[in-house]
């Protein structure tokens, strides 16, 4: 039934599939590339719409080195700053977008990527009572710190360390904001 | 085999999950929700068609010694061909099975048809096992995420009918287990009658 396995039978038919089978990976690339990327695009600005007030300006991006780490942001004319910052939370790495207002204010956060608990820490993405306390936060007057810690985020119950990261996270995207914000 | 026996032995005489127990690493991961088990099962019902049908086209040319490495390079392929439809066209879905989808790959559903049934029949036979054991692996995801949906938060489809958080242990790890044991072995017991 199947060809004999003589060394020329073996190397030709492996290379004529890895050849099919690239040219056709290739070919769903191409294709495949632009709604990937305009899916990227559509969701980060998505986020940034979420995470700061209403503007008509094109956000651009651009990143800043702190403390040997580097932020990627958004700086939207009119609008403020979108800061992405990564944290280590209960499961892995945390990462949020941070809307600053030009004003220094925090607008809203966004959880852009997290492997917290479900059930648990993964809440920070739906829990309203937690997200929603950081909505016109003003880092200059509250602390960005859990109650336990002696800051005055309220903790998502059973899920301290996830909160932690989630203060930090904001914490980390201020200090950047400064930064930024104090080069201008 | 009949043509229709073809699609139904793959719902019980040869249930992936349940008879064959192969697979368990999405099956075990992925089912934390009815809708996330069922897009889970999709995904792979689509692998496990196009390469059994692929598989059972050139198998007759390739040569024994090989033939491992060529069925994993074209289920390879289709897995990838997937990621990258799903990232185009149904991204928030790439995002909730992220890893799992690059992990059909390695799934012993795909290459167990593929050297078991593909690699001996005829094109329309491999097909029809293909949707056969596909509908069968995503029925059983499914219900493996419905009875998880239920106990760990309330609620079927994302729709909640029960207030409150539910048994948290059901959509973590541990609950994985006793769902999958418990509904195995009701399954069995069903279909032994």
């Amino acid at each position: 039934m199947a060809a004999v396995s003589n060394l020329k039978n073996m190397v030709l038919s492996l290379t004529l599939v890895c050849l099919v089978c690239s040219a056709v990976l290739g070919g769903v690339f191409a294709v495949t590339s632009a709604p990937i990327k305009a899916a990227e695009v559509a969701k980060t600005n998505a986020s940034i719409a979420r995470v700061l007030p209403a503007f008509d300006s094109e956000p651009v991006r651009e990143s800043i080195s702190v403390d040997g780490t580097d932020y990627a942001y958004y700086r939207v004319p009119g609008a403020g700053y979108a800061v992405i910052s990564t944290v280590s939370g209960f499961g892995g790495p945390l990462s949020l977008m941070v809307g600053i207002q030009e004003d220094g204010m925090i607008c809203n956060t966004v959880v852009l990527s997290h492997s917290e608990t479900p059930g648990l820490g993964a809440k920070c993405q739906t829990d309203a009572s937690f997200i929603d306390q950081f909505k016109g936060w003003d880092p200059a007057s509250k602390r960005l710190a859990v109650t336990k810690d002696g800051g005055d985020v309220d903790a998502i119950t059973a899920s301290t360390i996830t909160s932690r990261a989630y203060s930090a996270a904001i914490a980390n995207a201020y200090s950047v904001y400064l930064i930024i914000a104090g080069n201008e | 085999m009949s043509k229709l026996g073809l699609i139904t032995k793959g719902l019980l005489k040869e249930n992936p999950t349940f008879v064959l127990v192969l697979g368990m690493c999405p099956t075990l991961a992925t089912t934390t929700s009815a809708m996330n088990g069922l897009e889970m099962g999709l995904a792979t019902m689509f692998v496990l068609i196009l390469s059994n049908i692929v598989i059972s086209l050139i198998s007759p040319v390739v040569p024994d010694k090989v033939h491992i490495p060529v069925y994993i390079v074209v289920i390879a392929t289709f897995v990838t061909v997937l990621q990258l439809l799903m990232q185009a066209f149904v991204p928030q879905v790439y995002e909730t099975l992220g890893l799992f989808i690059p992990l059909i790959v390695v799934n012993c559903i795909v290459l167990g048809r593929a050297e078991a049934f593909a690699s001996k029949n005829s094109v329309g036979d491999s097909a029809l096992d293909g949707i056969g054991i596909g509908i069968g692996f995503t029925l059983t995801l499914m219900v493996i995420g419905i009875v998880r949906e239920i106990l760990g938060s309330g609620s079927v489809f994302g729709w909640k009918f029960i207030a409150g958080d539910g048994i948290l242990a059901f959509v973590m790890a541990p609950g994985a287990f006793l769902v999958l044991g418990y509904l195995m072995v009701l399954f069995n017991k069903l279909a032994k009658r």
